[in-house]
């Protein structure tokens, strides 16, 4: 009886979602202020129906009740509690109510914290998004309707969750990254609503750019945390296998930084203008072609749902209504936009320009390698895989220049900065980091080693020119702790999302040149040495866990004969399924991660196993945490709450201050602390 | 900068929007089977009683090849529709019990119902192979002469009854009146 | 008064057609060096792959043709789409889900011999997961005894 509740409340929640997505649309068509008005209060509901369905469909995961088709196919008697909530998005089904939800969320924070903006405006962008949220729940209940029942007869005991999903990582990463994806609706919405009604000002960018933020920060930690569980769960080794399914997130991701950047040009200057709206479509159909091409099957992967063209269509439809028609709004709308163009041929804005290409760019190419499989199999009907290596050979260079032009554009002026300038600010630290570069490497590795030294540089670039801005913009204060209070959360946020930068640089350097790793057969009591430890297989023995049983081995790492670690690999068979694991042991610290995978047990009782010496590897995801970290301080500038509190509602008003009130500009260093993250 | 320049994205959009369209019937769930218009392959099996089948024992009429088995969770999704086929009597079901275990098979049978006239014992996916079988469930359409005429890979509910077997066997009675 | 600006104007339009064109050459031309086929083991017994390509295959693993060494990683086996038959060589650990009738991909080459020197071995990553290359090798073959698991079947 409960799951036809919360079918009955999906039901009620595309309902109020068709008229949140009519009325204050209508309404600020037409000057209905009354409809207008009906938004905060539909999209609670919204919010609270959708929430109501994710609760009843948890109740029937956590009380197993398996005449319920979704818990019957993800979740089992024997699994263990905590894992039978989260098997709630172990599917396609629980996972798009999950989305759904995540979507409602963010609609209620929308409607919560838009008191600042102009009514025509918040109607709009909640008309949007009510729309949106209309089209994923007509999708769950046409196609995958996480409340239908197994008829005639419930199966006595459920099929259960795929065992590298019983996992720490994988109950966040999903929640995470879809609330960071559809965060990017937000964004899409405002910009929406900005082309209907034709006012793409510096306000628009302003109110855009916490929700952009914030959005970009979760899909950072959303990322981080998948690929964290990929290297522990999957056992390669790896951390990043440019697999389709893990792309897309990486193409939002590449797309929402550059919107991140572009919107804070478009703010300032009151250039880029349509290129901003457009990139704000961008990093949103990336966040639904993810959707579509894990739902439809389209491209078959490791952690694709399964196939089912009908989805497909249906996700397809949307992608089509919302992105095909949001670019075919800009196509009319936006050359009626005027752009200012007063900025010089060196200047911030050039180099932020220069960052969205590059950040496009590698969008651009991502895309086109995860497709290409598929475009070429329409074209040709040939099969092909595109390497890891194509994404390495495009990603590299790009980053290389990305990283370059970060340490100029922050200490580079708006309108017209003179190359000579640009010397004597960054001269001398390019040397040092050019000499740092080669030192580091040869006194730490004795060796030569051109990919060390390029990584070890390009971090000392970013981190010397941030320090010498920070010096620079409290040289002139009273103090220097005067000067950073004065320097705002915009301003550290953009330079602590750079810190993490190179923090993730020295990660990836180190861990993808100098990872040593051996597969090997070892006897109890067999030692192989690899990257100057030695482990040392000590026993084996045999384990009887909740929901598996398994064999556990037990390796000793010792380093010159001190005692390092000691890993516990298992080889599980779960019970329910019958299905193989292995559960890799890893022994993590700042500097390195030693880790083991088993492969398979002999006959005579050695076993199969690779042994992994990882440098450095924690710093990839330190660095996602400082990148999202510095967005979300950089949202909380206190601009854009004193500035959306002047209410600029009058259309002119604002117009002029976008052409005149920009001449402080010119004033030296201090506009820079606005926070260009 | 002219207008036209501002339609590329949406024209880049359609482009890659009918790429995937295409694409999603690219890797396609409706595998064609290479036995489609051939006969049935030459079998000597015996049914889930133990008792000897073979060509020879195929219905001579119109009749659906239903690969089952009972740890497929799906099968049972069908089960209602076939049980009804197998009533109405018009055209007889025979199971493929694939990759099964013939006591979980007989059991299964007895609780929720048996729609087939019999159904071959296939432990060890022999036939399954010859069949070209991707999995359980399949449904095989097959005419009086013992010709494969359809495959179906999935479930075989009643909209899939109605919107592909009905039509295929009207197609199958108009075209080629043998049956 | 315009014509600096338009100058401006054009030279930023240049600067990023000249970096777009680069950027989509490069793209270009790194897809074309990174591009792996696909094969069936009866294309590459008819002799459809050159020798010393990159390429993947995928088959089923043939029942009772798994050789391990006992003293070392090396293993060889056969795997075939049930027309015909290719062997491969590899060392190092196979995936958890290998078994002998079960759907895999090889990467790797063919050497003289005509054996398969794999680099790589990818099996199945779970019940719920057959690559669409063995699904399609299989199909042009005309076999593919896969048993389905619920989580598969169940979304048809």
């Amino acid at each position: 009886m409960i799951p036809e509740l919360g079918q009955f409340s999906l039901i009620l929640a595309f309902c109020l979602s068709l008229l949140l997505g009519a009325l204050p649309l209508a309404g600020a068509a037409t000057g209905n202020a009354l409809w207008m008005s009906l938004g905060r209060p539909l999209s609670a509901g919204l919010f609270v129906f959708l929430g109501l369905c994710l609760l009843i469909l948890g109740h029937a995961f956590v009380t197993d009740d398996f005449s319920v088709r979704v818990v019957a196919a993800q979740s089992n008697s024997l699994l263990p509690m905590q894992y039978k909530f989260t098997a709630l998005w172990g599917g396609h089904e629980g996972s798009f109510l999950l989305w759904t939800f995540m979507l409602a969320g963010w609609i209620l924070a929308v409607s919560l914290f838009s008191a600042d903006m102009p009514r025509e405006f918040t109607a709009r962008v909640l008309g949007v998004l009510g729309l949106l949220c209309a089209s994923y729940i007509l999708f769950m209940l046409a196609t995958s309707n996480p409340f239908d029942r197994m008829t005639p007869v419930p199966p006595a005991d459920g099929a259960d969750l795929n065992s590298a999903l019983q996992d720490i990582g994988f109950i966040l990463h999903p929640p995470t990254l879809y609330m960071g994806y559809v965060g990017f609706s937000v964004v899409f919405a405002f910009a929406i609503a900005a082309l209907l009604s034709g006012r793409l000002d510096a306000a628009w960018a302003r109110w855009s750019r916490p929700w952009a933020n914030v959005s970009w920060a979760i899909l950072t930690i959303g990322i981080a945390l998948g690929s964290w569980w990929a290297y522990y769960e999957l056992g390669w080794g790896g951390w990043w296998a440019w697999d389709p399914v893990e792309n897309p997130p990486l193409i939002t991701w590449l797309f929402g930084a550059a919107l991140i950047h572009s919107l804070a040009v478009s703010e300032k200057r009151g250039v880029f203008k349509s290129w901003t709206v457009l990139l704000a479509i961008l990093a949103f159909g990336g966040s639904l072609l993810g959707t579509f091409i894990t739902r439809s099957g389209l491209l078959t992967s490791v952690h694709a749902f399964a196939s089912d063209p009908s989805r497909g269509v249906f996700i397809l439809a949307i992608l089509g209504v919302f992105v095909g028609g949001a670019l075919l709004l800009f196509a009319l709308r936006a050359p009626l936009i005027k752009s200012g163009f007063g900025f010089g041929s060196l200047s911030r804005e050039v180099f932020l320009l220069a960052n969205n290409i590059i950040l496009a760019v590698a969008a651009a190419s991502v895309f086109l390698g995860t497709l290409f499989p598929m475009f070429y199999q329409a074209i040709t009907g040939d099969l092909i895989s595109i390497g890891p290596p194509y994404f390495n050979v495009i990603f590299v260079p790009l980053m290389i220049l990305l990283i370059v032009l970060l340490g100029i554009g922050p200490v580079s002026r708006w309108k017209k900065t003179s190359g000579a300038y640009l010397w004597r600010q960054l001269g001398k630290l390019a040397v040092a980091s050019a000499l740092i570069g080669v030192a580091l490497p040869l006194i730490v590795l004795l060796d030569v080693s051109i990919p060390a030294t390029i990584a070890v540089a390009l971090a000392a670039w970013i981190v010397l020119t941030i320090g010498r801005d920070l010096r620079a913009k409290t040289a002139n204060k009273p103090s220097r702790w005067r000067g950073l209070r004065s320097l705002g959360y915009g301003y550290f946020g953009m330079q602590g999302a750079h810190f993490g930068v190179a923090v993730m640089l020295v990660g990836v350097a180190m861990t993808s040149w100098f990872s040593s790793e051996t597969s090997v057969l070892l006897r109890p009591g067999e030692t192989v040495a690899l990257g100057g430890y030695d482990f040392r297989f000590a026993g084996a023995e045999r384990i009887a866990g909740p929901n598996y049983n398994a064999d556990r081995a037990t390796v000793m790492v010792t380093r010159n004969g001190a005692e390092v670690a000691e890993l516990q690999p298992e080889l599980r068979v779960y019970l329910a399924s019958g299905a193989p694991s292995t559960e890799m042991a890893i022994d993590p610290s700042l500097l390195r991660d030693l880790f083991v995978t088993p492969g398979e047990i002999r006959e005579n009782g050695a076993w199969t196993m690779t042994v992994y010496v990882k440098p450095f590897v924690r710093w990839i995801w330190l660095g996602a945490i400082f990148m999202a970290l510095g967005a979300t301080v950089a949202s909380a500038d206190r601009r854009y709450r004193k500035l959306a509190t002047a209410k600029p509602r009058d259309k002119a008003r604002d117009e002029t201050r976008d052409e005149t009130g920009q001449a402080s500009g010119l004033g030296g260093l201090r506009p820079a602390a606005g926070g260009e993250a | 900068m002219s207008k036209p320049l501002f339609f590329i994205p949406a024209a880049v959009f359609l482009l890659l929007a009918v790429f995937l369209w295409r694409g999603l019937y690219l890797d396609p769930t409706e595998l064609p089977s290479v036995l489609i218009d051939k006969p049935m392959p030459a079998f000597a099996m015996t049914n889930l009683a133990d008792e000897p089948v073979d060509n020879t024992d195929l219905p001579g009429r119109v009749f659906l090849l239903n690969v089952w088995g009972s740890y497929c969770l799906p099968c049972l999704v069908e089960h209602p529709t076939l049980m009804r086929l197998s009533e109405e009597g018009e055209f007889p079901v025979v199971g493929v019990n694939y990759k099964d275990r013939q006591p979980l098979a007989l059991d299964w049978l007895e609780l929720h119902g048996n729609p087939f006239e019999y159904s071959i014992l296939d432990e060890d996916g022999r036939f399954g192979i010859d069949l070209g079988v991707y999995g359980a469930p399949e449904t095989f359409l097959v005419d009086g002469e013992g010709v494969i005429r359809y495959r179906h890979v999935g479930v075989l509910d009643e909209t899939v009854w109605r919107d592909v077997f009905a039509p295929a066997i009207a197609e199958l009675r108009a075209g080629a009146p043998r049956s | 008064m315009m014509k600096p600006h338009r100058r401006k104007r054009l030279g930023i339009i240049l600067f990023i057609a000249t970096g777009l064109s680069v950027a989509a050459g490069l793209t270009l031309y790194a897809l074309s060096q990174n591009i792996n086929m696909f094969y069936s083991p009866s294309q590459v017994a008819n002799g459809e792959v050159g020798a010393d390509t990159m390429f993947r295959i995928g088959g089923m693993v043939k029942d009772g043709s798994v050789d391990q060494r006992a003293d070392s990683l090396a293993v060889s086996f056969v795997t075939t789409d049930f027309v015909h038959e290719v062997p491969i060589e590899y060392e190092g650990i196979l995936p958890d889900l290998f078994r002998e009738g079960q759907g895999i991909v090889a990467e790797g080459r063919l050497d003289t011999a005509g054996v398969f020197q794999a680099s790589r071995v990818l099996a199945k990553h779970d019940e719920n997961y057959m690559s669409p290359e063995v699904k399609a090798a299989l199909e042009r073959a005309g076999a593919s005894p896969e048993s389905h698991r619920f989580g598969e079947s169940a979304e048809y």
